[in-house]
């Protein structure tokens, strides 16, 4: 048995090459063969590589989808994102404990099952939606959760979950999901006609500068949510110093609401691929990487194979389109389930086998990046729209959209409204356009760009949906007029405390501070100082904080104590006689009274 | 017209706040001059004889006494200020915030290693305050208008705030005086 473990899993390392930067994908395959990582398999990890204990401890701990400690046969993942409770995620919930018998975080006694909650897994278009190992479940309700646990227990098998598939590629036996596309609206860019290879065979008749000015000139930029020339990236990217550069595709879209890049994935990935190609020869690039979120794992086998085609087709490898000293090709590195990836340097550090650290920049990615080459990171929808720009032309391009934000832009609209997915539409668009395509004309609060955007009212409705108005990654949560602001600033909150990676005090602590002080508001015991805290300590955690998360992550509580200051004010009085309603004396002295014998004199009830 | 009273509390703490107060060496005959001590340990009075511009609060809250007597405080002052470490954040009492109140008393009253104590009881004589869950910071209990960090907050500090306050004039900072390392 101990002879056997050892060697299952020096096998696994000897098929990542014993290599250390492949940390993610040896110890994602040992948590599949022995659902966990335990100290000794991490001892062999360590020793195969030649690393230390440590450094696989280090990844094992920061990931969600793996443990130390035993996990089910199958685990069930439940998301808890906003829109999945306002769907009614707590009936499913109770379902699920029911059936197993077990609490959220627990396993069965016989180690089948365990249950778990996880962050948004970009299903909010067909909520609640729940991971049963790689398999996704959608529109859940309390009698599905109850069959689901039947069947497995049944038949102890997760495929035979799948009764009925979804439409387009979901419905790819490689594919072979439930999941629904729901795209909504198709616009010119992305979810145009494209051809395979007709985008890089311009690009090659090109130099890879002139390739570069013909993104500059279609001024296209940045679809991730900062919004930066992708050309100008590309630039910096080109003019460092090395001979090896890299290009990196983030699919790692783990901002709650987001799910525009799966409907890429899942009906385009050809002209993603197309794009990362282009850049590859832009750049001067011979490796691509697509960093793919673990959620999204049941897109594995199909992407691969699309990959494989490319290959066949001489699209991608060894001198691609019969052009001598272009060599580029792609390999999909999975995620491991931590929202934190989607930040570009941490991505970076999570593609080179390590925990998902954000680095220091300086040195920029562009300049020391992916095992310090030079690396350009790019959002999926940025490649879908270089591999048209190609095709197309740069005014083509230029002429969609506004001045400042060229072309279309991808928006996954979920929550109050009754047409949620995924629409195509040119940037400029305003928000109330946007709202009556997806029926959400009842509106009361938007939040644009997920938990790390802003959270819009009425008064902003009028505005444009652009890089210089109201600009967002493609996120968008409707909320009606039951939703309160604060509590959904306050679920954001929550997960912002989840996810924050807890390296700097700005981001691990203050998010904790805001949170609670948002709760004593919501509970009716704040005053308007609080309203001045928070506001403050927001901005300190904005200016204070290491990454793009803990530099956004007060933005649920500062934007929408912008926009909606009158539902804080409702909640909060003045404290006249000073004595702060949030302590409580009668419970602060239970405890000593159960334990000193006698009743309070003092404060006697 | 009368001089501003000022007075001054050590809750949870270990007077050395108060002993920085007197620190402030011969500037104790100007601050006479400028004010009247009211209720403080330094004058052992005991209830307060007016209304008190400034009340000066060491430690924070670990019982019920130390909570009554700055509810007190605040009814009775128009700035109230926490006044070092632990009327700021709880301080070294605090340190047993992370353990549960029965394994405290426990360990203090009945397993500890020296305990002598034949009744096997946690004391509880009504002359001694009842303890708090956790020890609480001043501006948990009640509102605190100003901050005076250190342990102790220096001589310096302690002058510099309460001449500015009484002279209404914006406070003087320099470097040292709030520098801890």
């Amino acid at each position: 048995m101990t002879e056997n473990f050892e060697k299952a899993i020096r096998e696994i390392c000897s098929g990542n090459a014993d290599d250390r930067t492949r940390m993610i994908d040896i110890v994602r395959e040992v948590q599949q063969l022995f659902g966990q990582i335990s100290g000794s398999a991490m001892d062999i990890i360590a020793d195969a590589v030649n690393s230390h204990r440590v450094e696989v401890e280090s990844v094992v701990s920061f990931y969600s989808f793996l443990s130390e400690k035993p996990k089910g046969k199958f685990v069930i993942r439940l998301c808890n994102d906003v829109i999945d409770k306002m769907q009614g995620v707590g009936k499913v919930a109770k379902a699920f404990q029911e059936e197993l018998g077990i609490n959220f975080g627990e396993s069965t006694p016989d180690g089948k099952f365990t249950l778990e909650w996880t962050p948004c897994i970009g299903m909010c278009d067909q909520a609640p939606a729940a991971l049963v190992n790689d398999k996704m479940m959608t529109r859940l309700s309390s009698d599905s959760a109850r069959e689901i646990v039947k069947s497995l227990k049944e038949n102890e098998d997760e495929y035979r979950l799948i009764h009925m598939l979804g439409d387009g590629n979901n419905a790819n036996p490689l594919v072979n999901s439930m999941v629904s596309n729901n795209i909504r609206e198709k616009g010119p860019v992305i979810f145009a006609k494209f051809e395979a290879g007709k985008a890089i065979h311009k690009a090659l008749s090109m130099s890879p500068v002139e390739v570069i000015r013909d993104i500059k000139t279609a001024r296209l930029r940045g679809r991730g949510g900062a919004g930066f020339p992708t050309g100008m990236k590309w630039e910096f990217t080109r003019g460092a110093e090395g001979d090896n550069k890299v290009v990196i595709c983030n699919a790692d879209e783990g901002e709650p609401g987001t799910f525009k890049d799966r409907t890429i994935l899942t009906e385009k990935p050809d002209l993603m691929f197309e794009g990362m190609a282009i850049a590859g020869y832009a750049i001067g690039a011979k490796t691509g990487v697509l960093y793919l979120r673990g959620e999204y794992a049941y897109l594995r086998p199909f992407l691969e194979n699309v990959l494989a085609d490319r290959r066949n087709k001489k699209l991608l490898g060894i001198s691609i389109l019969g052009k001598t000293g272009f060599d580029f090709d792609i390999r999909i590195q999975m995620g491991a389930g931590a929202y934190i990836c989607g930040e570009e340097t941490a991505l970076i550090s999570s593609c080179e086998g390590l925990r998902g650290d954000p680095k220091n920049r300086p040195p920029f990615p562009a300049q020391k990046g992916y095992l310090t080459l030079p690396t350009s990171v790019n959002n999926v929808e940025t490649f879908c729209c270089v591999a048209q720009i190609l095709d197309k032309g740069a005014g083509w391009f230029a002429e969609m959209g506004s001045t400042g934000s060229t072309g279309t832009k991808l928006l996954s609209i979920s929550g109050d409204c009754t047409r949620p997915g995924v629409y195509e539409l040119p940037f400029g668009t305003t928000v109330a356009e946007m709202l009556v395509k997806a029926g959400a004309e009842d509106a009361y609060a938007v939040q644009m760009g997920g938990p790390s955007g802003q959270l819009i009212g009425e008064a902003d409705f009028h505005r444009k949906i652009c890089y210089d108005d109201v600009a967002t990654g493609g996120a968008v949560m409707v909320f009606n007029n039951d939703r309160n602001p604060l509590e959904i600033a306050h679920e954001f909150m929550e997960f912002f405390c989840e996810e924050s990676c807890g390296y700097c005090t700005p981001c691990r602590v203050g998010n904790e501070l805001l949170k609670e002080r948002l709760q004593v508001i919501i509970n009716g015991k704040g005053t308007p100082d609080d309203l001045d805290y928070l506001e403050q300590l927001g901005k300190t955690i904005s200016v204070a904080s290491r990454c793009g998360l803990g530099q956004t992550s007060a933005n649920p509580v500062l934007t929408s104590l912008k926009n909606f200051r009158g539902d804080y004010e409702k909640l909060v009085k003045e404290n006249k006689d000073g004595m702060q309603r949030t302590f409580d004396i009668h419970k602060a002295l239970a405890t000593g009274e159960d334990l000193q014998g006698r009743k309070s004199v003092i404060y006697a009830e | 017209m009368a001089k501003p009273k000022i007075a001054t509390a050590s809750l949870a703490g270990c007077f050395g706040c108060h002993m920085s107060l007197l620190d402030i060496d011969d500037r104790i005959l100007k601050l006479v001059e400028l004010v009247d001590f009211d209720k403080s340990p330094v004058d052992d009075i005991k209830k307060f004889t007016g209304r008190i511009a400034v009340g000066l609060i060491e430690g924070g809250c670990c019982n019920e006494e130390n909570v009554h007597n700055l509810q007190y405080f605040r009814e009775n002052c128009d700035i109230l200020i926490s006044l070092g470490e632990c009327a700021i954040m709880g301080g070294i009492p605090a340190m047993r915030n992370t353990i549960p109140l029965k394994e405290c008393l426990d360990e203090a009253y009945l397993n500890g290693p020296t305990v002598y104590n034949p009744t096997g009881k946690i004391p509880g004589d009504k002359e001694l305050p009842l303890i708090l869950d956790k020890v609480y910071p001043c501006h948990e209990v009640v509102k605190m208008d100003y901050h005076l960090p250190g342990c102790p907050p220096s001589a310096d500090l302690i002058w510099q705030a309460l001449v500015a306050l009484l002279e209404n004039k914006p406070m003087d900072l320099p470097y040292e005086v709030i520098k801890y390392d």
